[in-house]
């Protein structure tokens, strides 16, 4: 078991310990945020930070997540594990679906598609009646939590899993030859092509497993704010996060976003508490702006500009380079 | 010169052979080749030659799946093989045994040379024999072994076209397509890559269509060569000799 399973047991342990020790649910629900948009930034990068597709529409398949989990639990009654699956299959076809149509775009075209494509999943939702449409609908909590004190603390374990999954996919992906595929998509695609990269085909692996995880993402959520409407699970910012918390973080390594994820939203849940909460996208704002003019790489970016500056000065000082 | 090629490779030697019948092409309403036709013999060096904006790297890219024809044909006999390459994606080209070295290199900057290197031998078949052809392209570029783990991006423009042309080899190819290989490389370089690609081809036993404006580099590989103007063979030299006189590289070339 290599060191990265090591670790993800142990922060497995530590969330198990922490629904033991620990009763005052508001941490449970402030863990909850950071871990949704943790799974988020995740996915989002597969597709914007490896691939380099930046989209603005990814978060369009945490709502159709939620109410694909909405919808099934009306009809079905299904347990929650099976809504997950639901949801991520669901938003894996649709991210494949997608993906096909608008894939062949580029920069900021594909840019735009996404948007318009988000727009038409909010409308076909809202006229959605079975789902609650415009008004929304209401979720009665489960009242079997297992052995957890409450359901918001399994729900907290649950998004654990999740996230463990989608940043265990992610670092599986990056070093895989998929993954090298990818970031020469993301280099060069023209480049790729002539390297014999099948181009369309790692593109629509990328989406794919894009929207598997936003749908994840978005299952649980009925759940855990109780009342869905298209006006929750689209906000804007939901879907700001899962672009910000990459770039924040740094989008070329499957850490960049566990980092931006966990650094942004701690910082957002403190700044609810004890500042207002209205604040916070205003937050997301500030720290975006500063990031993307100061910092394109990131936090990872920046850690690594420094350590190679260090290396550079440690070395001896050569007589220069010959180009 | 092809009598005098030393046959290295383990396999069966294929008898590969391009042949372009009347290709039109373009991007969009633009035409760029009106009617293009050209045949690259097994073991030949064919040079294209012709200023910036003829149609030279728009015929290499139709033969690599990039640009798609609208009418004419290109044809790839492989061991008696005839494979209509029309119609079909660059990685299928690919795994047909031809590579391209682009124009400008378009290396990966982000990835290390050995990334950008198992990135040429992304195909199935090429993966087989990715030693073998790593340790050739090493041995054939020892610069590339000292930096086997830097950054591609942050080496000189040499580096860069020598990792090209291995990445390219990586896919273990029996034509290779070469665009305009002297781009933004000073002379004395020039000198050194023209000389490589001739001591590449004859330990690989490559057939090589290269496109090129640097008519005397070009002039000293090449078995023979087409000269395009606006999109279409202006003159075919059968050898260098042809090349050398023709009223057009007098004009274009040598200032007489």
């Amino acid at each position: 078991m290599g060191r990265f399973w090591l670790g993800a047991t142990g922060v497995f342990m530590a969330g198990l310990l922490f629904t033991g020790a620990v009763d005052n649910e508001f941490y449970f629900f402030s863990g909850y945020v950071i871990l949704q948009g943790l799974i988020m930034a995740t996915a989002w990068n597969i597709l914007g930070g490896f691939t380099g597709y930046v989209n603005f529409g990814s978060a369009g398949f945490f709502a159709v997540g939620a109410y694909i989990s909405v919808a099934l639990h009306q009809a079905l009654a299904l347990p929650l594990p099976f809504l997950i699956l639901a949801s991520g299959m669901v938003c894996g076809l649709m991210g494949l679906a997608t993906g096909y149509l608008t894939l062949r775009l580029k920069g900021i075209y594909f840019a735009i598609s996404t948007l318009a494509m988000a727009i038409v999943l909010e409308t076909v939702i809202t006229n959605w009646e079975y789902v609650g449409g415009a008004s929304g609908a209401y979720i009665l909590t489960p009242k079997d939590s297992l052995f957890f004190a409450s359901y918001v603390e399994l729900l907290f374990m649950v998004m654990l899993i999740i996230a463990i999954a989608a940043v265990a996919f992610a670092r599986y992906l990056s070093t895989s030859r998929t993954g090298k595929g990818l970031t020469a998509i993301r280099d060069d695609e023209l480049a790729a092509e002539c390297m014999g990269v099948p181009t369309l085909r790692l593109k629509l692996v990328s989406a794919t497993a894009m929207g598997v995880f936003m749908g994840m993402a978005g299952a649980p959520f009925p759940f855990f704010i109780t009342f869905v409407d298209p006006l929750s699970a689209f906000s804007l910012f939901i879907a700001v996060n899962a672009i910000a918390m990459p770039l924040i973080g740094g989008t070329k390594v499957w850490y960049g976003p566990v980092i931006g994820a966990l650094i942004l939203g701690l910082t957002q849940e403190i700044t609810t508490v004890t500042i207002s909460s209205e604040l916070n996208l205003l937050i997301v704002g500030v720290v975006l702006i500063g990031f993307i003019t100061l910092a394109p790489g990131g936090i990872v970016g920046l850690v690594q500009d420094f350590s190679r500056k260090r290396l550079r000065s440690k070395a001896a000082p050569s007589a220069g380079g010959d180009r | 010169m092809t009598s005098s090629i030393i046959r290295m490779s383990k396999g069966p030697i294929l008898e590969n052979r391009i042949v372009i019948d009347d290709i039109v092409a373009g991007y969009g309403p633009v035409q760029v080749l009106r009617g293009v036709s050209v045949h690259v013999e097994p073991g030949e060096t064919v040079v294209l030659l012709g200023s910036n904006g003829n149609g030279k790297s728009t015929l290499i890219n139709a033969i690599m799946g990039i640009v798609r024809p609208t009418a004419g044909s290109i044809i790839l006999e492989r061991d008696g093989q005839r494979i209509d390459l029309i119609g079909k994606a660059p990685e299928e080209i690919v795994g047909l045994g031809i590579a391209m070295v682009p124009e400008g290199r378009r290396l990966f900057p982000a990835l290390t040379v050995e990334e950008n290197l198992m990135l040429g031998a992304y195909r199935k078949d090429a993966r087989a024999k990715i030693t073998e052809n790593l340790e050739f392209c090493l041995e054939a570029f020892p610069a590339l072994r000292e930096r086997y783990k830097q950054i591609a991006g942050n080496m000189s423009g040499g580096e860069q076209q020598m990792i090209a042309f291995a990445r390219a080899l990586m896919s273990a190819p029996s034509i290779l397509l070469i665009d305009e290989p002297s781009v933004g490389l000073a002379p004395i370089l020039v000198n050194r890559m023209i000389a490589k690609i001739a001591e590449l081809k004859t330990h690989r036993n490559l057939t090589i269509l290269m496109a090129e404006q640097n008519f005397n580099q070009a002039i000293k590989i090449a078995d023979r060569g087409y000269i395009i103007v606006h999109g279409e063979i202006a003159f075919e030299g059968r050898n260098t000799e042809e090349l050398k006189n023709n009223e057009l590289i007098k004009q274009y070339y040598l200032g007489v």
